[in-house]
């Protein structure tokens, strides 16, 4: 029909599913790593409640279970849950796979392919990817690595259980599960390195006409940064899993130590292998990791102010500069996780300088986020709401880490709780407020409709609060000396203090879980239902409003021109408070 | 305030000797960090009032002060510098990268496994007997060859570690299997325990009294249950409990041996 383009109509499977517009790749990506994260979160809210009430107490009647409890002893099995208890080996499953799903298959493809994928082209200005059908072999690479990442629960022993770290020699003796993990990760980094070699070709070579570095949105100078450390840093845990992989199935010994005593023999094949090498290669991609899980959302969080003070970001190169820089700095900090790992001693020195040296970047663009806030005309919608919240909820985040990254404070903090509420306040009130922020933000460019705005505030405000009785509650323990990991901790009796917290942790989980409903709700009722829009409803400045709400395929109706940087709002003496970047002088 | 007079923040009672260092690290780390993060949402707070959108009224566009604002860059920076400087470096070192005279503190082996603590006192001779992974069974978790004479006056313990008071232990770290992390929240220090190598981790404990060890690095099913107990002792009632170790140990292998090999 629409042959204007000299496009044909295309089939529902073109259009839908193998599709090659980064559009419709990229909310592919939106609902299936919000999908992951749903359950991820699923099974946390089993372990929460295992960790709540632990232990059957003294008036226990295995005759009597609750409703709660024999359904989950139904569902899960008797192994798995006896009695509606969770066995330990089923708490290990559900906290590696927890991690791993949380991080490999919902929080990266959230904020790298789903918004990188959707946003990028459309804010440089480009008809599409560099690569289209890499583009869309990337997201049914992911498809395919999550679903087999699944499938490990179903293998003898269950889904992987060595910690989302997956330490060698524990990860090499652990049950086929882990093998499973192995080639799921190896599958899902594939994915990843499809997709960022992808950003990094469209966003050097598809920049519109005008739009130079210097005029790019910061969103997509986080972008760029991040897709070079996925390309950079991806490939040496695929290294460090296929070794891992070989250990376990090619009878190979790169992580077992000469010596090893297992199962009441020492272990055949032991000698020659270091199980500190694993951790290198695996903390050598995961802490960059930490920066891809964060840098895009902080690019979405520079976007939402911009538009919603209407007004230029404060300090564009210094916020630019910082990204690149903790980009680069975060390649040499990564055995500040290894401080008691038994590696060298000395090394611990070079990595707490380059640990302290990477925050400088991180205070600069908070406080550049900041200011930006001053001399505004703050709009308070809803996304504008979420990219608030993600400057303290990530201050605390970032603050946390301080006495973790210095190493004589790490010395009683590491492997405890602290740790738990810190990584998380970063990933959760931090990136995954933002990433929700940016859900609100685009989503009448996704779908040419806005989300309902009550809803949305009521989402906020429910998912904010519960987040703080969720992870705060962590930082006390962990000061209690709580260590992770443990599927019961009042079996130890130094624990028994702060166990009354993991009550409170408890709820607030059950809490947060039912403010994600008018969210799920609000989503796709407003696909169809919600209140329609024009190309540029919040009034932005960025290309991606220069295009129609949904933009078709190709994007732009007439190939777009940037004549001025990306955050001219209020410009003295021009017509209206914002000046679009394609708008003709 | 915790029974010392010293200040902890929500941290078990302390029992080493450094431990109080890193209490008042910790106390000082989280003082600069609430002062910052209240500094911080004040000002966040003041923004948020005073720049709500008001109708009829235009943002600032140029906007000053970009120099100023590297200035919390370089006041965290100079902090974060004074504290590597000043604490960072020599704490690592005496915690980490030294331990104290062996002529002065009591060394003790340790070797760990799934999900049990084993300890080896070295007993008159200062000789800790020979460890083969090969001789290890469910009487000898160790492994300790009961041929090799230094090994005859050793001591074992399962789970639990006694020492004495204000004299320092060192603590010579193996494991059999996979990675365990010795983790005392009292002593304030821990240390990853890896097979084919040996970790060191030392304390002066100034306290009498019973500290629970934890397991802090995910071993396999029974990490939980991975617990066990350090007994400080005044030096006379270790002394005690060593010598009747010693002669149970001794009874048990017979009277040829004589009392001891010294």
């Amino acid at each position: 029909m629409s042959s204007e383009h000299g496009h044909h109509e295309l089939s529902f499977w073109r259009k839908y599913v193998f599709s090659t517009d980064h559009k419709t790749i990229g909310i592919q990506y939106l609902i299936t790593s919000f999908l992951f994260l749903l359950v991820g979160f699923s099974m946390m809210m089993l372990m929460r409640y295992q960790l709540a009430v632990p232990a059957p107490g003294d008036d226990f009647d295995p005759e009597k279970l609750g409703l709660l409890r024999s359904t989950l002893a139904a569902v899960f099995g008797e192994n798995n849950m006896p009695y509606g208890f969770m066995a330990p080996e089923f708490y290990n499953q559900l906290g590696a796979m927890h991690g791993t799903i949380m991080i490999f298959l919902g929080v990266v493809p959230l904020g790298v392919a789903a918004f990188g994928n959707f946003v990028l082209p459309l804010q440089i200005g480009a008809d599409d990817m560099a690569f289209p059908r890499l583009n869309m072999a990337s997201y049914w690479v992911y498809f395919v690595g999550g679903v087999v990442m699944m499938s490990s629960f179903l293998a003898p022993g269950g889904a992987a259980q060595s910690g989302w770290t997956s330490y060698a020699p524990l990860s090499v003796v652990a049950p086929p599960g882990q093998t499973i993990w192995l080639i799921a990760m190896i599958i899902i980094i594939a994915s990843s390195l499809l997709g960022s070699v992808n950003f990094i070709v469209t966003t050097l070579n598809m920049r519109a006409k005008g739009m130079n570095f210097g005029r790019m949105p910061v969103f997509c100078w986080a972008q760029l940064v991040t897709a070079v450390l996925l390309l950079l840093a991806f490939p040496v845990l695929q290294a460090g899993a296929m070794l891992q992989l070989l250990d376990r199935v090619a009878d190979t010994s790169f992580y077992i130590p000469k010596d090893m005593f297992y199962g009441g023999a020492v272990f055949p094949r032991a000698g020659g292998g270091s199980p500190l090498l694993w951790q290198h290669l695996f903390w050598f991609l995961a802490h960059p990791e930490v920066y891809v899980l964060l840098l895009p959302p902080m690019g979405i969080v520079a976007e939402i102010i911009a538009t919603n003070t209407r007004k230029p970001l404060f300090g564009y190169k210094e916020l630019v500069g910082s990204l690149v820089l903790i980009g680069a700095l975060s390649f040499v900090v990564w055995a500040h996780h290894m401080f008691v790992s038994g590696m060298r001693t000395s090394l611990a020195n070079l990595f707490v300088t380059t640990t302290m040296t990477i925050s400088v970047p991180s205070v600069a663009i908070l406080t550049c986020l900041l200011l930006s806030l001053r001399g505004g005309q703050i709009r308070y919608n809803t996304p504008m709401l979420f990219a608030i919240a993600f400057l303290p909820m990530f201050g605390i985040g970032g603050l946390t880490g301080l006495p973790l990254g210095y190493a004589p404070t790490d010395l009683y903090l590491h492997d405890t709780y602290y740790v738990i509420g810190h990584f998380h306040y970063v990933v959760a009130p931090g990136s995954l407020i933002a990433l929700m922020g940016g859900t609100y933000y685009w989503f009448p460019k996704m779908f040419g409709r806005r989300m309902n705005e009550s809803l949305g505030k009521i989402h906020f405000w429910g998912t904010v609060t519960a987040m703080n009785f969720v992870f705060f509650p962590m930082l006390i323990q962990g000061m209690w000396g709580m260590q992770r990991r443990l599927a019961d901790p009042t079996l130890q009796w130094h624990n028994l203090p702060v166990q009354g917290w993991s009550m409170v942790i408890g709820w607030a989980a059950l809490v947060l879980l039912l403010f994600q409903i008018p969210f799920i709700w609000n989503f796709f009722y407003s696909i169809w239902n919600g209140e329609e829009v024009g190309e540029n409803p919040w009034e932005a400045t960025t290309l991606e409003w220069a295009c129609p709400s949904p933009p078709p395929h190709g994007n732009f109706t007439s190939p777009p021109e940037v004549y001025r940087g990306p955050y001219e709002y209020s410009v003295p003496g021009h017509s209206s408070d914002f000046w679009p970047q394609d708008e003709a002088a | 305030m915790n029974s010392d007079g010293g200040y902890t923040i929500g941290m078990p009672p302390v029992a080493s000797t450094y431990g109080s260092d890193i209490d008042a690290l910790m106390l000082l780390l989280h003082v600069v960090m609430v002062a910052m993060f209240v500094i911080w949402g004040v000002y966040l707070a003041y923004c948020l009032v005073q720049y709500r959108a008001r109708d009829g009224e235009k943002a600032t566009y140029h906007q000053a002060g970009e120099k100023a604002s590297f200035i919390p860059d370089g006041v965290i920076l100079a902090f974060e510098i004074w504290l590597i400087l000043a604490f960072g470096i020599p704490m690592w070192a005496e915690l980490k990268q030294e331990t104290p005279p062996a002529d002065e503190s009591l060394e003790i082996v340790m070797v760990a496994e799934q999900f049990a603590w084993n300890f080896q006192y070295a007993g008159p001779d200062g000789k800790f007997g020979r460890r083969d992974p090969k001789l290890v069974s469910s009487s000898n978790p160790m492994g300790i060859d009961d041929d090799d004479p230094a090994s005859r006056d050793d001591v074992t313990t399962v789970n639990n570690l006694y020492v004495p008071i204000d004299k320092p232990f060192i603590l010579r770290m193996t494991s059999k299997d996979v990675i365990h992390d010795f983790q005392v929240t009292n002593f304030r220090n821990k240390q990853d325990i890896l097979p084919g190598m040996m970790t060191t981790l030392w304390f002066e404990p100034n306290k009498v009294g019973k500290y629970e060890i934890g397991c802090a690095q995910l071993c396999g099913l029974g990490h939980t249950k991975m617990v066990g107990n350090v007994f400080v002792k005044s030096q006379e009632e270790y002394d005690e409990w060593f010598k009747e170790e010693l002669e149970y140990k001794l009874s048990y292998y017979g009277a040829e041996d004589g009392s001891n090999n010294s």
